[in-house]
């Protein structure tokens, strides 16, 4: 079995779980998926399966060696391809699909995908910088202060947090539940929210 | 694909077109330890809030001389019942002027013929 699966967030939205509770999930369309490549321990020195993600739109452009892969699978070219682990004894090969059946309802997931980009944003909100009084007269208000000493050493060290590109960083969410899962639609139900906007493309591995 | 669509699936068909003005008589689960037993809340419906599967109401009451409001979620499983006891004529989407008055003064006119 194939220990993950590559998603895309559609958006959120909220349940009512047994307890008549409101629950905030994500809806993530979790595959189908259809293995391209299969890794092995003696060919590759690790097990592995390489999916596809079936979204049903062709990739504008496949490089050849892909394009052997595709064909040796017997399955049509897909836009995302990423790389998961597999059980030691699996079976997948080329040409299996990959469904969300791979997880269970109440289990925990990985979701690995980039975040929103936030833009060019100064140090209070990039670095949780303390900032100045508003008032009072301080005229010390979102300023980062000092970024180092003086004439020793007479440089800014190095990884000094500054304002900057903030966001749109690969972000990994450790333990996430899957509150509903359904296999009809290839729908996953993540609680709380997982990196990225609508469409954004998600990695869901088992925790 | 699109999230009202999705949210589909868990709306409930079964609550009776109402809105602010008219008085309800809820019927909510109460759970105490293992047992549940229905609860009735009557009052007015001074609101309704968000869309969807968010979409809520809140209903004031006068109890023992004190002002009471409680926010109900429309699609909530907690809900048994909804009954319309009356319904009110009143001008505004929100009723929130019930709040300052009292008495005689916060009552609401019958519309008989609601549509």
């Amino acid at each position: 079995m194939v220990k993950g699966i590559i998603g895309k967030k559609i958006g959120m939205m909220q349940l009512f779980d047994d307890q008549g509770k409101l629950v905030p999930v994500t809806v993530v369309q979790a595959g189908p998926c259809v293995v391209v490549v299969r890794r092995t321990a003696e060919r590759d020195g690790h097990e592995a399966a390489q999916i596809g993600f079936v979204d049903g739109k062709p990739p504008r452009k496949v490089t050849k060696p892909r394009a052997g892969a595709f064909a040796k699978a017997g399955v049509p070219p897909t836009r995302v391809v990423a790389e998961f682990p597999v059980d030691s004894n699996s079976e997948a090969k080329p040409g299996d699909t990959v469904l969300c059946d791979i997880f269970a309802v109440g289990e925990y997931v990985r979701v690995v995908g980039t975040s929103k980009g936030k833009g060019f944003q100064g140090g209070m909100k990039r670095h949780n910088f303390r900032g100045g009084e508003a008032s009072h007269g301080s005229m010390f208000h979102r300023a980062p202060g000092s970024i180092g000493a003086s004439e020793d050493p007479s440089r800014v060290f190095p990884g000094t947090r500054m304002a900057g590109r903030m966001g749109a960083d690969k972000t990994t969410l450790k333990r996430v539940m899957v509150v509903k899962i359904d296999l009809e639609r290839n729908l996953m139900f993540l609680r709380g929210a997982v990196p990225g906007g609508p469409n954004a493309l998600l990695r869901l591995v088992k925790a | 694909m699109d999230m009202r669509e999705l949210e589909k699936d868990y709306l409930r068909t079964d609550i009776p077109p109402f809105g602010p003005g008219d008085t309800v008589r809820v019927h909510v689960k109460v759970r105490e330890g293992e047992k549940e037993r229905i609860q009735v809340f009557e009052g007015v419906v001074i609101g309704r809030r968000g869309g969807g599967l968010r979409e809520t109401f809140t209903v004031r009451k006068i109890s023992y001389s004190i002002g009471v409001e409680r926010v109900f979620p429309l699609h909530s499983p907690g809900i048994h019942r909804i009954e319309i006891v009356r319904h009110g004529r009143v001008r505004r989407a929100k009723l929130y002027y019930l709040r300052d008055l009292k008495g005689k003064a916060a009552r609401i006119e019958e519309e008989f013929h609601k549509r």
